[in-house]
């Protein structure tokens, strides 16, 4: 997914060639500006016929280079959409290539789900495409997923890299918070069942190869507006030139000399007026904005929502993955009891041998590191059977047997009633210690040996480097950031103060998470979130912009409006700017194409008028020869220097709504007045040379 | 320009700053629903009027009721003023033996009446009846600019309110205008124009002997002058109040007895721009954020300095030709100079280009010069404010309810340019608002260039042309302008009595009010169910300078875009061959 | 909708018989008490008979008066029962020419005048009924009036020095002199 394709050579050739396509009346009736550009070269070319034939009301060279010249007009709007669009079918067209009919193994009816794996007797081969919503299947190693689904039972290895890009290999399993496959995907070892949630062609790789190609694009609410405004002002200029025919031919008679304007010059100033730079661009842009979060890994299933990205005005960020790194680390041992602190890193370090989990590592290297335990320090006991005692969920915490010694380490409370239940006693100063640790945004644990309290290790968990600078971005932007976690209040205030967050909701469970997004929007908030948990998928279907990780389960990316491949949380705050870019990118194209009309009129009114009015020529102060086609030519020839732009993107940068005004005022307002007069006077200067 | 004449003018702006205030807090109360300082004297009445017409004022209206309210009220003063104007002949109070209008001429007084506009094809002391002038045009007066200030009044409480279907009460938002606002204010400035020798009186014309006899275009003797008089005060005052502009006599504010004094006229100017500045406040306030009264206030003032200060340069420069023939146009110790061709002494310069901006920036349309003898550019900056739709103040309510809709489409474009869906005052705007909108931005540019091309096709559109050369195309596109704006003043060269333009022009007039007030009230219907945005740093700020600069960007961009060419062919060009 | 409209039916008639009967009748009869003098058309009174109004400007053309703006009104100058301006606009003939005409008539009236004629003397008021001219206007025509009444100049300049209205409380509004007053004043001198 992530290859450069801007620079392909076929893709400019196609998107030429599609440019013609798209000048089916058809399809240009979609785009109000365009459809009169269309017109408007259909009427100069039969006026150029009439002047070729007979006589014309200007001379046949004119006629015939304006003619053109609105043709291309209506050809470079083309172009920019369908090389958009060509950048997106390109992807899709990969996509495609890997959702090939596959052939699915679909369970009879009267399997059951309990039980072992199903024997060839359980299932009947049939195409992929025969699977329905409901139905079952099972894959075993080397199987393409044929739909998507929801695993029922099994776990297996899947390699999701056609979608994701990712080489490594995923787990999928039943139950939990990777429970959904996707069709197209391949297992790798073991097998599973599924039940099939999508019916064939509404697949999520089928969704995903539409919101590519934008074949079935559907204009969002914006868009739709900034359409009408702009079928607005087309009719405004219409008008506009519409009368110009009567008033030219009253002025005719009242100054008795000169002829009314010609039709071609009247043709000529209406396609200059309407707002063509911005109505050629304008699916372009949006085409654009929708490839520039695909290329970022994220798919939405609505362009509604990459526009909703750039309202979004609060955040809600999950504080593990997002703002923190994933893990806490020890950074810290606490003896309590005049125990010596060596004595203390060497049972945490004793208890945490067998803990796989990275909080486990980390106290080994700390211990290491800090302490200077070696483990060969280790080494005359390890000559001793270790008796391992792992993490359940019974007893809440683990350590090791050694010696008849038991040394255990766990959460306070647990180890407290450990402690209890062995005879000792809970110090006062220990829980001073632990509620310091957790003051602090950490975690402690606490660990004992034979039912001694030997003092605390302090978790911390990390801010991701960077984290603050980006969230005082954010504040400048006017979002807020709200951290979710499930931490208690204390440890969560903590951590939201460290990373520098607005909020913060601790203690979070799905229900409390729906809440809070209720409450904000309740106050006219727009709320976006990510969530992986098929608990999360009501909050997500809540949110105005849910960011579903594409490893989470089916619910999750069912209630989700965009899904990310990556599984990155931090993505939603590139999310949020790329809906921004897209916004300010269709305003700023559009103060710039309505600026640009005053010089057009001082290109066009004087040379039509002169005939009429002498006078009316001190007006072209500009000096020009060729006025009208000069005008015409940098019209649209201003498309074609603006697709990089609107492919592109105006550069967004995190600044406040007033600074970002100015700035694309300065450039798209002050700019587009200006640069049109030396853009005329610059084509004219070139015209005469011939 | 005279020092003089721009002490005067500094005069006039300070006046109306220091009344914005006061004016615009006890507007706000009234549609409130607050108890004001009138309210122990008034309140009876109030109570009395609902309880007669079966009102009951705390009931509250959706949009489309209040727009059907609105409507249903217009379209009898509509048919009243039709109706007295048919009848005059046979009814009381007809001292001069008026006879019945004509239709045409009957139908587009009574648009012009009923939509604000005060469009007079007519003349005045020649034409109605005192009845008709009291029982028609008068009551018309208070009602087409109570009208719209309550729709106004419906569109603040869009923005004011949340998650709410309904919008006012029509009839009590009508009652409290005309009661607390109108009336009031209507009764102090009458009362201040007859002290300066405005005629206030039921007697018929009297008969003064002329000093130096005259000879009349038919060679007769004339002795004698006919000195008309009438109940002109009272009506003077809330033509200037509501900027209704329709005047008692046929030049309006020039004539003597309309507008007799410096003060009075004054008075006059001020009470044009009152209310509409006064309403930006009362917006402000309304939604709680004087600051963004204060923005739209701003936006209208600045381009409303821009215009009069071409007006006031371009009148005082005079008219070459009359150069030519030795005359002089210098400002001096005991003259004003300048183009004094349609201007009255008493006035000079700086007091009728205040007056021809204020009355045109304002949808009022009395004069107290004649516009049609301006010199081209000093014409042109009155006609453009005309064009840009009346919304620098603007007419009562409409005024401003026009500029807060060009002001969403401000915001709609600069909202996209910070790359956030537009919001104005929390509000989102979205589709509905920007089709509204747009119908509202159309209508002006569709009836006025649509209604003059017609024209200049027609031989009855070209034959009540009185100027040649591009003169011509500055009057039919002036009337245009004016009706389908309601503004109401007039290059009056033009004969506008005819069945084509009484038609036409009303026509226009009904479009440029009702069309509007529809997609307005529509808008407000819509915003008012909205929940209501908080501010943060990513909202784009509406107060600020930036923000007035862009709004007054978008309004000049947009009226400069839509008629340059007519202007071009109008009073552009004839400046151009003036020179 | 049937409520809509008796609501609006009866609510308009009331505010017709408010703002139509009872507002201008208390205006009415307020003034007729307060400003009986103004509201009336501010006349001059010789006895019984009307002399004019102090505010409506009447057409002279006697060398021995002053003269003052042009009027366009119908059928004859300054006729009050129709105001009127020209609203010729600044490049139209007929302007030229009646302002020609004015000049032509003011440099016959006294040909040793050849100063610059003040602007408001050779063009058209806005209402054709304007009483007054302005002080530069009054002056001009001073040597002529003089010399067609044979008094002496200074007199003449007296007279208007005395009639010329400043500016209400200094600022507001232009200069000028009534010329039916001054006329007025002028017949009595002698």
């Amino acid at each position: 997914m992530k290859k450069t394709i801007t620079h392909n050579r076929t893709l400019y050739q196609q998107a030429i060639k599609e440019s013609f396509f798209k000048l089916a009346p058809s399809k240009m009736a979609r785009n109000p500006v365009m459809f009169v550009v269309e017109v408007g070269s259909v009427s100069t070319t039969l006026l150029w016929f009439q002047a070729l034939m007979s006589q014309g009301d200007a001379p046949a060279g004119f006629i015939g280079a304006i003619a053109l010249w609105l043709w291309f007009t209506a050809l470079f709007a083309n172009f920019s959409e369908a090389l958009a669009e060509g950048r997106g079918k390109a992807q899709a067209e990969s996509l495609r290539q890997m959702k090939q009919q596959a052939p699915a193994k679909k369970l009879k009816r009267a399997w059951r789900k309990e039980g072992s794996k199903p024997t060839e007797n359980d299932w009947t081969q049939v195409s992929s495409t025969d699977l329905r919503k409901g139905d079952f299947y099972l894959v075993e190693e080397g199987d393409t997923i044929p739909a998507d689904g929801e695993i029922v039972e099994g776990i297996a290895s899947v390699d999701e890299s056609a979608v994701t890009g990712e080489s490594a290999p995923v787990i999928r399993e039943a139950g939990g918070d990777r429970s959904a496959i996707t069709g197209g995907t391949r297992v790798l070892s073991d097998w599973l069942i599924a039940e099939v949630t999508s019916n064939p062609g509404d697949g999520f790789l089928d969704r995903m190869i539409h919101m590519v190609e934008g074949a079935k694009r559907q204009k969002t609410p914006n868009e739709i507006a900034l359409n009408i405004l702009l079928a607005g002002f087309t009719i405004i200029f219409l008008t506009v030139c519409a009368t110009l025919l009567p008033f030219s031919i009253f002025s005719a008679n009242a100054s008795q000399q000169g002829e009314p304007i010609a039709l071609t010059s009247l043709m000529a100033l209406l396609i200059c007026l309407i707002p063509t730079t911005i109505g050629g661009l304008l699916s372009a842009i949006g085409i654009a904005g929708m490839d520039r979060l695909i290329r970022r890994n994220v798919i939405a299933t609505s362009g509604r929502a990459v526009e909703a990205a750039g309202d979004v005005d609060t955040l809600l960020l999950d504080k593990t993955g997002t703002i923190t790194l994933g893990n806490r680390q020890a950074v810290e041992f606490i003896p309590v009891n005049g125990t010596p602190i060596e004595e203390l890193a060497r049972c945490a370090m004793l208890a945490s041998l067998a803990d796989e989990t990275p909080e486990g590592k980390s106290i080994i290297a700390l211990a290491k590191e800090e302490y200077g335990i070696q483990e060969s320090l280790l080494s005359a006991e390890e000559s001793n059977p270790m008796e391992f005692i792992p993490f359940t969920a019974q007893t809440r915490m683990s350590g090791v047997n050694l010696l008849g010694h038991i040394i255990r380490k766990g959460a306070p409370d647990t180890m407290i009633a450990h402690i209890q239940s062995q005879g000792g006693t809970a110090s006062d100063f220990l829980k001073e210690v632990i509620d310091k640790i957790a003051r602090s945004g950490g975690t402690p644990l606490v660990v004992a040996k034979n039912g001694q309290t030997l003092g605390a290790i302090h978790l911390k968990d990390v801010v991701k480097g960077g984290m603050r600078e980006r969230f005082a971005q954010l504040r400048r932007m006017g979002i807020k950031t709200v951290m979710i976690t499930g931490d208690n209040p204390l440890t969560a205030a903590a951590i939201a103060a460290e990373a520098g967050v607005d909020d913060f909701l601790a203690q979070a469970t799905p229900e409390t998470k729906l809440k809070l997004i209720r409450e904000y929007q309740q106050g006219g908030r727009l709320v976006a979130m990510t969530g992986d948990g098929t608990n999360d998928a009501p909050a997500l279907a809540q949110a105005d912009v849910a960011v579903a990780m594409n490893s989470g389960t089916q619910p999750a990316r069912e209630a989700a409006n965009m899904v990310d491949l990556d599984s990155n949380p931090t993505k939603l705050i590139e999310i949020v700017e790329i809906g921004k870019q897209l916004l300010m990118t269709r305003g700023s194209l559009t103060t710039f194409s309505i600026a640009n009309d005053a010089a057009k009129y001082f290109a066009i009114i004087p040379a039509a008028f002169a005939p009429i009015y002498p006078q009316l020529g001190s007006l072209n102060f500009m000096g020009l020869t060729n006025p009208i086609l000069s005008a015409v030519i940098f019209n649209a020839l201003i498309i074609v220097v603006l697709i990089p732009l609107a492919l592109r993107g105006v550069p967004y940068r995190p600044l406040s709504a007033a600074e970002l005004l100015r700035n694309n005022l300065l450039i798209y307002g002050l700019g587009g007045l200006i640069v049109p007069f030396i853009g005329i006077k610059g084509i004219d200067l070139v015209l005469s040379l011939f | 320009m005279t020092i003089v004449s721009w002490i005067q003018i500094g005069l006039y702006m300070v006046a109306l700053v220091a009344f914005t205030k006061p004016l615009g807090m006890f507007m706000a109360r009234v549609y409130q629903g607050e108890r004001t300082w009138l309210h122990p004297l008034l309140s009876p009445l109030e109570q009395f009027l609902y309880r007669m017409a079966n009102i009951k004022a705390e009931d509250e209206m959706d949009w489309k009721t209040y727009a059907k309210a609105a409507l249903v009220l217009n379209l009898f003063g509509l048919l009243m003023v039709y109706a007295l104007q048919r009848l005059q002949f046979m009814l009381p109070f007809n001292p001069a033996h008026m006879l019945a209008v004509p239709a045409d001429s009957a139908f587009n007084t009574a648009v012009s009446f009923a939509s604000n506009t005060n469009w007079q094809g007519y003349g005045g002391e020649t034409t109605m009846s005192y009845l008709t002038q009291m029982f028609g045009l008068g009551v018309q007066n208070f009602l087409s600019a109570a009208t719209g200030m309550a729709v106004l009044a419906a569109f603040i409480r869009g923005f004011a309110r949340e998650q709410s279907q309904s919008l006012g009460n029509f009839w009590a938002d009508l009652t409290r205008t005309v009661l607390y606002i109108l009336l009031p204010l209507s009764l102090t400035l009458s009362l201040a124009l007859v002290s300066q020798g405005v005629v206030q009186s039921l007697q018929p014309a009297q008969t003064a002997s002329l000093m130096q006899p005259v000879t009349d275009e038919d060679g007769s003797k004339i002795g004698h002058q006919t000195l008309p008089l009438g109940p002109a005060a009272s009506q003077i005052a809330i033509k200037q109040l509501g900027t209704n502009g329709g005047g008692f006599f046929n030049t309006n504010s020039s004539h003597p007895f309309e507008n007799p004094t410096p003060l009075s006229n004054f008075l006059q100017m001020l009470a044009i721009l009152l209310i509409p500045s006064a309403l930006c406040y009362t917006f402000g306030s309304m939604v709680k954020d004087t600051r963004q009264g204060w923005a739209i206030w701003l936006s209208m003032t600045l381009i409303f300095v821009g215009a009069l200060s071409l007006t006031l340069w371009a009148e005082q420069q005079g008219n070459p030709v009359l150069s030519g023939m030795g005359a002089d146009q210098q400002a001096g110790l005991w003259q004003s100079g300048g183009n004094m061709e349609g201007k009255e002494t008493r006035f000079g310069i700086a007091n009728s280009a205040l007056w021809a901006t204020a009355t045109t920036a304002a949808s009022n349309g009395s004069v107290n010069s004649m516009h049609d003898s301006y010199t081209p550019l000093g014409g042109l900056g009155p006609l453009w404010l005309i064009q840009l739709g009346e919304i620098v103040f603007g007419g009562v309510g409409s005024g401003l309810y026009g500029m807060l809709v060009f002001a969403i489409i401000a915001v709609f474009i600069a909202g996209l340019m910070v790359g956030r869906a537009p919001e104005y005052l929390g509000k989102k705007i979205e589709v509905f608002e920007i089709k509204m909108a747009s119908l509202v931005a159309l209508i002006p540019v569709l009836t006025i260039l649509g209604g003059t091309a017609a024209a200049l096709l027609l031989y009855a559109g070209i034959r009540s042309i009185q100027d040649p050369g591009p003169h011509g195309i500055s009057e039919v596109l002036y009337a245009f302008s004016s009706a389908g704006n309601n503004n109401g003043s007039a290059f009056a060269g033009l004969n506008a009595n005819t069945p084509f333009y009484n038609v036409t022009l009303g026509l226009a007039m009904l479009a440029g009010r009702y069309w509007i007030i529809l997609p307005v009230l529509a808008i407000a219907g819509s915003l008012a169910a909205k929940k209501r945005s908080p501010v943060s740093l990513g909202t784009l700020p509406t107060h600020t300078p930036l923000f007035i600069g862009w709004l007054v960007g978008v309004v000049v961009m947009v009226g400069a875009l839509s008629f340059f060419p007519a202007l071009a062919l109008g009073p552009i060009v004839e400046h151009l061959m003036l020179k | 909708m049937n409520s809509i409209i008796k609501q609006a039916a009866v609510l308009f008639l009331l505010m017709t018989l408010l703002t139509g009967v009872l507002y201008p009748a208390l205006i009415t009869g307020i003034a007729q008490i307060a400003f009986p003098r103004q509201a009336n058309g501010s006349l001059i009174m010789e006895g019984k008979s009307i002399k004019g109004s102090r505010l409506i400007g009447q057409p002279f053309s006697d060398p021995r008066y002053f003269w003052g703006r042009l009027s366009t009104t119908s059928p004859f100058p300054y006729n009050s029962a129709a105001s009127s301006g020209s609203n010729e606009g600044a490049l139209n003939p007929n302007l030229k020419q009646r302002s020609q005409e004015r000049v032509n008539a003011l440099k016959q009236s006294y040909t040793e005048n050849n100063r610059p004629i003040p602007v408001d003397l050779i063009t058209a008021s806005a209402s054709g009924l304007d009483p007054h001219i302005t002080p530069a206007a009054a002056y001009y025509q001073v040597p002529r009036v003089a010399k067609a009444r044979r008094i002496k100049e200074e007199k003449v300049k007296q007279l208007v020095d005395r009639l010329i209205e400043n500016r209400q409380f200094g600022f507001l509004g232009e200069p000028r002199v009534n010329t039916l007053l001054l006329n007025q004043e002028l017949d009595r001198l002698n």
